[in-house]
């Protein structure tokens, strides 16, 4: 049985966050994790492994050649094989053009009766939560987004789906996609066996040339130009700066009192 | 049916929402984005069409749809669209688009809305802009927008005049603004914010004109292929932030003391008759549970009275309750971004400030 997991590596906006005077941000100068709501789905993956040692954990994802390093990472976690898509063509794409190259990526990793793709609900950077179902639909497989618990039923799965008033049981035949809550579990950290065997596990890089000839690639809806939804105009908010800055609590709850706010 | 091509701009026409109900009761988000709709439809000089899902939904909210906007209800009524599955949402409503062609289509953020759209997305062939809380169609309306809500030198800016759908979300965590559009296909389709558009006053004269018209259903059981199990209501009360007249959030300076931080900002909220609200940071740390979270990927809220306790006011957060009416802001950091748009702010500790306030509001009370 294969899971494949679809991460993303991503600036930690948790963090500083640099914008450039362009109002672009300066990606180079902050740091990147593992998108936390994919590490949940690499998690899930490698649990799954620990529980049936037939399990293969592969992940993938799409970005510049630095995102090795997260790939190498999640080996070292546990995933037994790792896939780079990366290429100039594929650069500037939306969720659209992401989905097809990512579903055209999962295809060629193969998926199969019995396997599962797991995704993060959102990624951190876009908030979009839009590519784990796009690559589902491109793929025609069942999908089931927010996951907040898993079980293996045999060739079934059945999840914990949150709504905003509570949650559904929903129940699907693999192969399925699946996407994740980051509540679902705690992930693991790496081993010291991980780490060194990390680099002798198996990393494959899918370049424009390897996926090209994919169906569920079209050319001309792929990378910035060709993606559906393009960035009209980018800008930061402007301050409003008509606060008044107040002394004490006093101060406060006298202007409070005397507006007839409270 | 009719040959559908999502690059054949010019065939589609109207202003479609996606009207979500849950266990036959309307969403209040489906009111919200009919009211936007509505505008947009009428700077297109079209008409905006409610699209309902359901079984046996009772008609009166069906011709209620109108009361907000709605010109027409298109209600697909099957046994197998009483409660949501991706499957079966999907097929019919991507089996409508395709036959009847609008142009403009948005669907509530939420869940459910979230998890139908990017599916429809990608099966009808055109872009999908996450999460949009701000939508113009009109350039002279959208520039109107960018002069009150960007640092863009407006004047010496040049702007095609085109009716595309320009539909502007929070990036990067909320650091960046971005206008988003969709230009080579159609329908141009958003995910809209919950509790971001506001909702027009109900209109019975509307709801009297608004035509239903029942849409046949080509589904069968073998159609959808995740199977409901069962589906739980949360028997614990979630705090109802959307509705909220005050909301009193913490943010990260309440690290030094979580505990302590939110018992402080349950007793002002007490105080002042409201609920507690928390920045990402605090639900990321596992301070509060997410109902609590306001900001891009939280609520967005607009209360008569906000108070952000040790919150710094990156955009993610802002982008959740700028547009609260009075906003008081307490940070240790004088050049924390949040005193940007609070109406009162106090630099100090807020394990100091707000045991004060909590005192002086009690001290006002009691004399009244």
């Amino acid at each position: 049985m294969k899971v494949v997991v679809c991460v993303k590596q991503v600036p930690d906006t948790s963090g500083k966050v640099a914008v450039n005077a362009n109002g672009t941000l300066d990606r180079a100068s902050m740091a990147t994790i593992t998108n936390p709501d994919d590490l949940a789905a690499v998690e899930c993956a490698l649990q799954m492994k620990d529980a049936n040692s037939d399990v293969e954990v592969v992940v993938v994802t799409m970005g510049p050649p630095p995102a090795e390093g997260m790939l190498r990472e999640l080996l070292a976690r546990g995933a037994d094989k790792a896939v780079l898509v990366s290429a100039r063509e594929f650069g500037g794409s939306d969720t659209f053009a992401t989905s097809q190259i990512l579903a055209a990526a999962v295809n060629k990793v193969g998926v199969g009766k019995g396997d599962i793709v797991l995704c993060g609900r959102q990624a951190i950077d876009g908030d979009t939560a839009q590519v784990g179902p796009q690559i589902a639909e491109k793929l025609n497989l069942p999908q089931i987004t927010y996951a907040a618990d898993i079980k293996l039923e045999g060739d079934s799965v059945v999840v914990k789906r949150m709504l905003e008033d509570g949650y559904m049981t929903l129940k699907a035949q693999t192969p399925c996609l699946i996407t994740c809550l980051k509540e679902l579990n705690e992930p693991r950290y790496m081993s010291v066996s991980g780490i060194f065997e990390c680099y002798s596990k198996p990393m494959e890089v899918y370049d424009y040339e390897a996926l090209k000839d994919d169906p569920l690639i079209e050319k001309d809806t792929i990378g910035l130009l060709g993606s559906p939804t393009n960035v009209y105009k980018s800008f930061t908010p402007p301050q409003k700066g008509a606060g008044t800055m107040v002394e004490d609590a006093a101060a406060l709850v006298g202007i409070l009192n005397a507006k007839h706010l409270i | 049916m009719a040959e559908f091509n999502s690059k054949d701009t010019a065939a589609f026409s109207g202003v479609w929402v996606f009207c979500e109900q849950r266990d036959g009761v309307m969403q209040s988000i489906s009111y919200q984005l009919l009211s936007e709709g509505r505008k947009l439809a009428d700077d297109l000089g079209t008409e905006l069409c409610g699209v309902v899902l359901g079984s046996n939904v009772d008609p009166s909210y069906l011709k209620a749809l109108g009361g907000y906007g709605a010109d027409k209800v298109l209600y697909a009524n099957s046994p197998l669209l009483k409660d949501y599955t991706t499957d079966a949402y999907t097929k019919v409503i991507c089996d409508l688009v395709e036959e009847k062609k609008p142009e403009v289509f948005l669907i509530g953020a939420t869940n459910i809305g979230r998890d139908l759209g990017p599916r429809c997305a990608a099966r009808l062939h055109t872009g999908l802009t996450a999460d949009a809380t701000h939508l113009d169609v009109d350039t002279g309306k959208y520039i109107e927008f960018l002069k009150n809500s960007s640092t863009i030198d407006v004047e010496n800016t040049k702007f095609e005049e085109t009716t595309n759908l320009k539909m502007t979300r929070p990036a990067f965590g909320g650091h960046l603004m971005a206008t988003i559009i969709c230009p080579r296909f159609r329908p141009q389709m958003s995910t809209v914010r919950p509790g971001v558009m506001q909702t027009q006053e109900y209109d019975a004269a509307g709801a009297e004109k608004c035509v239903v018209e029942e849409v046949p259903v080509a589904l069968t059981a073998d159609d959808i292929k995740v199977q409901i199990l069962e589906i739980v209501k949360s028997t614990k009360k979630m705090v109802d932030l959307i509705g909220a007249d005050v909301i009193v959030s913490v943010g990260r300076g309440i690290s030094a003391d979580p505990e302590k931080g939110i018992a402080l900002a349950e007793e002002l909220a007490g105080a002042l008759g409201g609920v507690v609200g928390a920045s990402r940071a605090v639900v990321d740390a596992g301070w509060m549970s997410a109902d609590h979270q306001v900001g891009q990927t939280g609520k967005t809220v607009h209360p008569r009275i906000y108070v952000a306790l040790g919150i710094s006011g990156a955009i993610q957060h802002t982008a959740g309750m700028q547009d609260s009416e009075t906003i008081i802001a307490v940070n240790k950091n004088d050049s924390a971004p949040i005193f940007g748009v609070a109406t009162y702010g106090i630099v100090g500790d807020l394990f100091k400030v707000v045991p004060q306030m909590i005192a002086e509001i009690k001290a006002v009370n009691a004399s009244k």
